[in-house]
């Protein structure tokens, strides 16, 4: 893209009409739960608009997120997301690397100081000073302090950079947080999920770019067009979990017939995502459909929940039947306490 | 920790171990109380007496003929919201799944419809029997706080357990949260109030059985 060309020229340029620029809008305002009306603005504003500069660091994290995004088959226009904005940094996509890497981020920084939308997969670890996961020598804390300020918005994306995720579980040895839990003066959006679904990230782009601001979000600062139902309310199993038939086993007539996986362990109910309407792979499925309960993995400690993966809401982690015990030769004693006192209260008795 | 984390953890095994400790507390204490000695010569012999606990127990379950006009509706209603707690625990398939994780046993389960429309008559019973309690002047006069605490902590399983069957009120989440807290709430307070009833009941019956066979007396 030339310098000072807006999207709707570079587009033009790639053979894109104006009405393939209202269609893609039309899907997004969908997609984002807008009003239908809201489209031609949106396109408009897309094709006025100028790349938006995205700087996206890395911290404590496995690449999933990135891996994911990457990946995504979308032959249509909204591949063309990235040409929206201008990545100006992301460690595992740049060619360069080392002092000249530093230099670029730099450069990007001071360059839409104020204006660029900061971008962070990863946990951020901070025991002993944020020493366990470094860049360039430096805490990742130390640098998502230092660039957050100038930032117009932070992108916390997947479960990780939200919520901590599987870096926090217990007994988290790093120390392991979420971005907002560091920084809280400026504007956050999460975009959890191990990984984050593709389609979220480039709805809250779009937005963004289209009308400069971020979209709705919820008390968990998650976009809510995508995460205002759960996994549960959009379950195409749904029906079954109404009439009580639940597959037993992952293996048993009721899981071959597609019965609901609740009492399998299913999150569904608590997971707030949009897996089951927007779904993985272009769309082909996602876990439920391909036979195996919601791990609830965009929802805070989802790793940590109590009783497992694999034990239904129903239930939990109860005591120990050794503590069971304990309590019942406890409550014995007791009681055995409690009768001697009475017998020498009451001594004719 | 979210609220509903907490239900399923926390929550969950101090509300059992609380209710283990305090039932084992109160039938010991109940168990090892100095006995009167009975000095007059039995009537019945022992197998007779027993037979006679046993016999009382289901005897006293249902009132005496004569009685019937003046505590009939109240009996009545007190058996369609006992029987309705039995078949929503026993009969609820998320109940069941509990049994299960807990003892390794399970049963069939009733249709959801079922346990929603048993649950329904469970809380209009309960709600029949507290209007009962509030205007029914004797009844009025002999209940305490211990009464219509028990009556609550009994109301809100089920009310919440029909609120998170429909999923309309409120997110899936927080409606769970709330019902496993009312149940866990239920389990603390059961030892220590007149719930206790539910292990003390059919043991007292029997005790008065066996003592009044001891005596000679009809039960």
């Amino acid at each position: 893209m030339e310098s000072g060309e807006t999207v709707g020229d570079m587009l033009a340029r790639r053979g894109f009409s104006r009405r393939g620029l209202l269609k893609f809008a039309i899907a997004m305002t969908s997609s984002l739960a807008l009003p239908p009306s809201l489209a031609p603005v949106m396109a408009e504003n897309l094709a006025m608009a100028r790349r938006q500069s995205v700087i996206w660091l890395s911290f404590q994290e496995c690449t999933g997120c990135l891996e994911t995004l990457l990946r995504t088959e979308n032959p249509t226009i909204a591949g063309l997301i990235f040409d929206f904005i201008s990545l100006d940094y992301q460690e595992a996509l740049m060619a360069a690397s080392g002092s000249a890497a530093e230099l670029t981020l730099r450069q990007a920084v001071a360059a839409n100081a104020g204006k660029y939308l900061l971008a962070i997969d990863g946990s951020v670890p901070v025991k002993d000073g944020g020493v366990y996961s470094l860049t360039g020598g430096r805490a990742n804390v130390d640098m998502l302090q230092e660039f957050a300020p100038d930032a117009a918005a932070i992108l916390a994306i997947g479960t990780c950079a939200a919520y901590g995720g599987i870096p926090k579980a217990f007994p988290n040895p790093t120390g392991a947080v979420g971005v907002e839990d560091v920084i809280s003066d400026q504007p956050i959006v999460n975009i959890p999920g191990c990984p984050p679904i593709p389609e979220v990230l480039s709805g809250v782009l779009v937005y963004f770019v289209s009308f400069g601001r971020l979209p709705e979000l919820d008390d968990r600062k998650r976009p809510l067009a995508y995460f205002g139902t759960t996994i549960h309310d959009q379950c195409y199993r749904k029906p079954f979990y109404d009439q009580g038939k639940f597959a037993k086993s992952f293996d048993d007539e009721g899981a071959r017939l597609g019965w609901c996986l609740f009492e399998l362990g299913c999150k569904g109910p608590t997971t707030h995502n949009a897996c089951a309407s927007l779904k993985w792979n272009d769309g082909t499925s996602f876990p439920i459909e391909s036979g195996h309960g919601c791990l609830g993995c965009s929802e805070p400690d989802f790793w940590d929940q109590e009783g497992g993966f694999y034990t239904s809401l129903a239930g939990g982690t109860g005591p120990s039947w050794r503590g069971a015990e304990i309590a019942a030769a406890s409550g014995v004693a007791l009681g055995a306490v409690a009768a001697i006192a009475a017998r020498r209260k009451v001594p004719g008795a | 920790m979210t609220l509903l984390s907490f239900a399923r953890g926390p929550g969950m095994q101090g509300a059992v171990l609380i209710m283990v400790l305090g039932m084992f507390w109160r039938l010991a204490g109940i168990f090892l109380l100095r006995r009167r000695v009975a000095h007059a010569a039995a009537r019945n012999k022992l197998g007779l007496r027993l037979l006679s606990g046993a016999v009382t127990v289901f005897t006293r379950t249902i009132p005496r003929r004569r009685f019937w006009p003046r505590v009939g509706p109240g009996v009545a209603l007190s058996y369609v919201f006992h029987f309705g707690l039995f078949i929503i625990l026993f009969g609820g398939a998320p109940h069941i799944l509990v049994f299960y994780e807990i003892f390794g046993v399970s049963w069939p389960d009733l249709p959801k419809g079922v346990i929603v429309a048993v649950s329904g008559l469970t809380l209009a019973a309960l709600i029949a029997l507290l209007v009962r309690r509030l205007t029914h002047p004797v009844l009025k006069l002999l209940s305490t706080a211990d009464d219509f605490f028990s009556w609550l902590i009994v109301f809100l399983p089920v009310m919440t357990g029909i609120l998170l069957s429909g999923e309309t009120v409120g997110a899936y989440g927080t409606l769970l949260a709330l019902h496993l807290l009312s149940v866990e709430a239920l389990m603390i307070w059961l030892p220590f109030g007149k719930l206790m009833h539910v292990a003390l009941v059919f043991a007292g019956r029997g005790v008065l059985g066996y003592n009044f066979s001891r005596k000679g007396a009809a039960t």
